[in-house]
């Protein structure tokens, strides 16, 4: 997994690119957190994940879940298809900010 | 869907690490290039295998550092696939495997809700010496 943060105003997204699995969650994490706990609204832009498995999709829950209680926001942008068919099977296509 | 003219055996062992994951779907994808079934079903047959294997860091090692191998096996005759995983890990107990409930959205137990999601059956075995844990993923591809 690879990624790009780019910032504009009050709005940090993160371009992650590549495999999302148990073994690159830790750096997920670590490159998203910081950001919502220094109450930045976060876009998640996913265009270029190629596969995620259920521990990047903990990673987007806990992610919400954090934004949620600091009063801010996680978007997610550009889905791709392979992504956006495990947040379907994981049934939280309503629960998450899909853009 | 007919996949009736290929018959596999193909299995493999993997260092019990979530370092070994992207070689687990590597293996996964090369055997089910193999076979004549539509892309969507081998991305989630890809899936199941990778979160059993992801299990098995999890939970049968509790993600400790470890030289044991893990060995997945998997099976293919007349339509019918079989996907054998074995581990030395700790005993898994089916009833102490975490099922993830519909409207629960709290990280975790996911993997086993998206297995049960993607495959026919599921059934936890005790493995046979040296293996510990003998874990089966049935889904048969003729449906």
């Amino acid at each position: 997994m690879s990624y790009k943060v780019t910032e504009e105003g009050n709005i940090s997204t993160v371009h992650l690119d590549g495999e999302i699995d148990m073994d690159v969650t830790e750096k997920a994490k670590e490159i998203i957190m910081p950001l919502i706990e220094a109450k930045k609204e976060v876009h998640l832009n996913l265009k270029e994940v190629q596969y995620m498995d259920s521990s990047g999709i903990s990673v987007l829950i806990e992610s919400h879940q954090k934004a949620t209680e600091l009063g801010t926001k996680v978007i997610l942008k550009e889905i791709s298809k392979s992504v956006l068919k495990v947040i379907m099977m994981a049934k939280l296509e309503q629960i998450l900010n899909l853009d | 869907m007919n996949v009736a003219i290929k018959s596999i055996t193909e299995q493999r062992d993997f260092v019990v690490s979530s370092s070994s994951l992207k070689e687990v779907r590597s293996f996964s994808r090369e055997v089910f290039e193999k076979v004549n079934i539509n892309q969507d079903l081998k991305d989630e047959l890809v899936l199941a295998i990778a979160e059993a294997a992801q299990n098995i860091v999890k939970h049968a090692y509790q993600g400790e550092d470890t030289d044991d191998k893990m060995e997945i096996k998997i099976s293919l005759e007349k339509g019918q696939l079989e996907i054998g995983f074995f581990d030395k890990g700790r005993p898994v107990e089916e009833k102490n495997v975490r099922h993830r409930k519909i409207d629960d959205i709290k990280p975790g137990g996911l993997g086993t809700f998206f297995i049960q999601q993607i495959m026919d059956a599921v059934v936890f075995k005790e493995g046979e010496k040296p293996w510990i844990n003998h874990l089966v993923l049935t889904k048969n591809l003729n449906a």
